[in-house]
């Protein structure tokens, strides 16, 4: 056994894990847990340190989970546990607004009473989601965290991939996985080149206490500044995601919270009541950022390494999701046959999944943003009348609903009711 | 023919591997047969599954099992049976196809037993497997009937015989022959002779013949528009795959 080829055993026969996993927010982990029940083991190599995984206070981050996502969770039996801080979204209301003039003019209302499979998504507050995917980690067997580690290099060989670490350690497996987000090292490692641009707009997010109940209503104000959307929280919270042109976001978040909730306020009227802070301050610059490729030799791109797309309807963490959905469909299917899940047309089968699904959201997305950040009077009224097309026909309607829900195109078996 | 072992000359491994390399190219010159081969596979793991009474969702579910795999080429088909558990014997009449797969069965981890040899020669010798693959071949053969009864005899009583080939009418002559090889050039030319492609009712009448039972028949079907082969329970009209069985006793 002297030749290249029995080398190439030894080194597979030091395979710590099928996936190594890099990065450590909410696409990893959830990818860790799928890949585990389809019998996949995993590493998730995580640059933060542990105590961020685990922490407890609220931060003012949440997520708009759509119901394709919350049955997701659902599937990795982390559901249970979120559920009870989980608030269902019973209703999206969009409205065409003007700063100053409030939530006068109601163009658009979907009730979720119209479409069978439920609410159309759900609010959770990002320590919920981060502990309840972390502590299922933790409990099985099969998944390996490696929390404040680094990855210097990696290198694709026949049979796997080895990863080295910043204090030289290295890891082996049979497919990388880039969950690093729009800055991805591990595709840039691989040659992946981006295609981007930013929009000159920056999100502001916080979270509020207000007075009155919200119902369970979600809002989507849009303003010539940009969109501003109220999501309700379990009790009388809301989250605010609200973007502003580069520079007066900056301005707006210099001030103390008093004058930030004074500038807030009128944005959206009083139909809440009065409002307080319920957490941190976070500016988000918005910008489109695609790899140009998903996948690579033994390389998988999910969530922002791949696309991250501008977060105005709150579609970045269930896109993501849905790319480990689909992921590990593709992987699953591919073991149960017999094949080398790691081997190109098996990845391709993945990136033929989500590269369309991704260019079609991103370029919806953008172009939304384009038609309704703006205040030109024809635009305007063109949007106006759309908006009521949409209102007056309700398989239109329910068509959007469904859309938002996560529900449409081809859904992957974690996804599916 | 004597069946012999191939064992890999290290001097000539160089070579092998960038063959290997070749065979398992999904872009390169096997394209067509790395297209079908997921549509193959699931028909292969689920006619196994369910004839041994196999759970898919284990992570060797085919433990236990002996499959022969006749005509296996570069091993597309060996290496996930071996990966699922079996114990796997591929074998092939071409002589330059052996130290090829030999070489990707090691980088791939993997343990299999590939051999030069024929069904006629192992039949012979009195091997018998749990289950024989005779996946596009039976289309090459001189005597159709003769082939069979080898395979027949290759299966332990009970054991399972996956079949497929090309169904022989206008339609696979203008997809098999001049599709396949003269149009997209999937294939070289020559590869297929239309006269020797059998129909499923040919097909059943000669697996009959050879002593086995004919327990399913499925076609797979190209889809031009989503580029992927599919199962399909009705159209066998030019691919297709059938399942029979030895009797018992």
């Amino acid at each position: 056994m002297d030749n290249p080829a029995s080398a190439a055993i030894l080194t597979g026969m030091r395979d710590e894990s099928d996936l190594l996993i890099v990065g450590g927010g909410l696409n990893g982990p959830a990818l860790a847990l799928a890949a585990a029940q389809a019998g996949l083991s995993s590493t998730v190599i995580d640059a933060l340190p542990a105590e961020t995984a685990l922490a407890n206070e609220f931060d003012g981050r949440s997520y708009a989970l759509a119901l394709a996502s919350q049955r997701m969770l659902a599937r990795l039996e982390l559901w249970d546990e979120l559920a009870d801080h989980a608030q269902p979204m019973l209703e999206i209301k969009v409205t065409d607004g003007r700063a100053g003039e409030g939530a006068a003019f109601l163009g658009l209302h979907f009730d979720h009473a119209e479409i069978e499979e439920g609410p159309m998504g759900y609010m959770v507050e990002d320590r919920y989601l981060r502990r309840a995917l972390w502590q299922s980690v933790d409990r099985c067997e099969t998944i390996r965290h490696l929390p404040g580690c680094r990855v210097t290099a990696q290198e694709a060989r026949p049979g796997g991939v080895t990863v080295t670490l910043e204090d030289g350690a290295q890891l082996h497996g049979r497919l990388l996985v880039g969950a690093d987000g729009r800055q991805s090292g591990t595709a840039a490692r691989a040659g992946i080149r981006r295609t981007g641009w930013r929009y000159g707009q920056t999100a502001l997010v916080c979270a509020i206490s207000h007075e009155k109940p919200h119902h369970g209503i979600a809002h989507q104000f849009f303003m010539p500044s940009g969109p501003l959307a109220i999501l309700p929280l379990p009790g009388n919270r809301s989250s605010i995601v609200w973007s502003e042109t580069d520079d007066a976001a900056q301005r707006i978040n210099a001030l103390s919270d008093a004058d930030y909730l004074d500038v807030l306020r009128p944005r959206f009227g009083d139909f809440l009541g009065e409002i307080s802070l319920a957490g941190d301050r976070f500016t988000y610059p918005l910008s489109l950022s695609l790899a140009n490729s998903f996948i690579g030799d033994k390389l998988a791109l999910v969530g922002d390494a791949a696309h991250g797309v501008h977060p105005i309807a709150g579609q970045g963490l269930n896109a993501g999701l849905r790319d480990v959905a689909a992921l590990a469909h593709v992987l699953t299917h591919a073991r149960q046959r017999g094949e080398d899940f790691a081997q190109p047309d098996v990845l391709a089968r993945y990136q033929l999944w989500r590269r369309f699904d991704t260019a079609t959201l991103a370029g919806a997305t953008d172009i939304f943003n384009r038609l309704f950040s703006n205040d030109n009077p024809l635009l305007r009224a063109g949007r106006d009348l759309g908006m009521k097309a949409v209102q007056a026909v309700p398989a239109l309607r329910r068509g959007f609903m469904r859309e938002a829900a996560g529900l449409t195109g081809d859904l992957p078996e974690l996804m599916r009711g | 023919m004597q069946a012999t072992q191939t064992t890999v000359d290290p001097s000539e491994i160089a070579k092998f591997e960038a063959m290997a390399a070749e065979w398992w190219d999904p872009n390169g010159k096997f394209k067509p047969l790395h297209m079908l081969n997921p549509c193959r596979l699931d028909y292969i793991t689920s006619q196994i599954a369910a004839e041994f009474d196999r759970d898919l969702k284990e992570l060797r579910p085919f433990e236990g099992l002996r499959i022969l795999d006749i005509g296996c080429g570069g091993g597309l088909l060996c290496e996930p049976m071996a990966r699922l558990g079996a114990k796997v014997i591929g074998a092939d009449a071409a002589e330059r196809n052996i130290p090829v797969a030999q070489v990707h069965a090691q980088q791939s981890g993997l343990e299999i037993d590939y051999r030069h040899t024929t069904a006629e020669a192992m039949a012979e010798a009195g091997e018998q497997f749990d289950v024989v693959l005779n996946m596009e071949v039976v289309e090459h053969v001189a005597d159709p009937l003769t082939y069979l009864t080898a395979c027949k005899n290759l299966l332990k009583p009970g054991g399972l015989h996956l079949c497929s080939t090309i169904n022989r009418n206008p339609k696979s002559f203008a997809v098999a022959i001049v599709g396949a090889e003269y149009v997209m050039r999937w294939l070289p030319k020559g590869t297929h002779e239309w006269s020797k492609f059998i129909t499923p009712e040919e097909l059943f009448a000669l697996l009959r013949e050879a002593g086995l039972d004919p327990v399913d028949r499925k076609g797979f079907v190209f889809n031009p528009i989503s580029w992927q082969w599919s199962l399909s329970d009705r159209d066998l009209s030019v691919n297709y795959v059938t399942a029979s069985l030895r009797p018992d006793a």
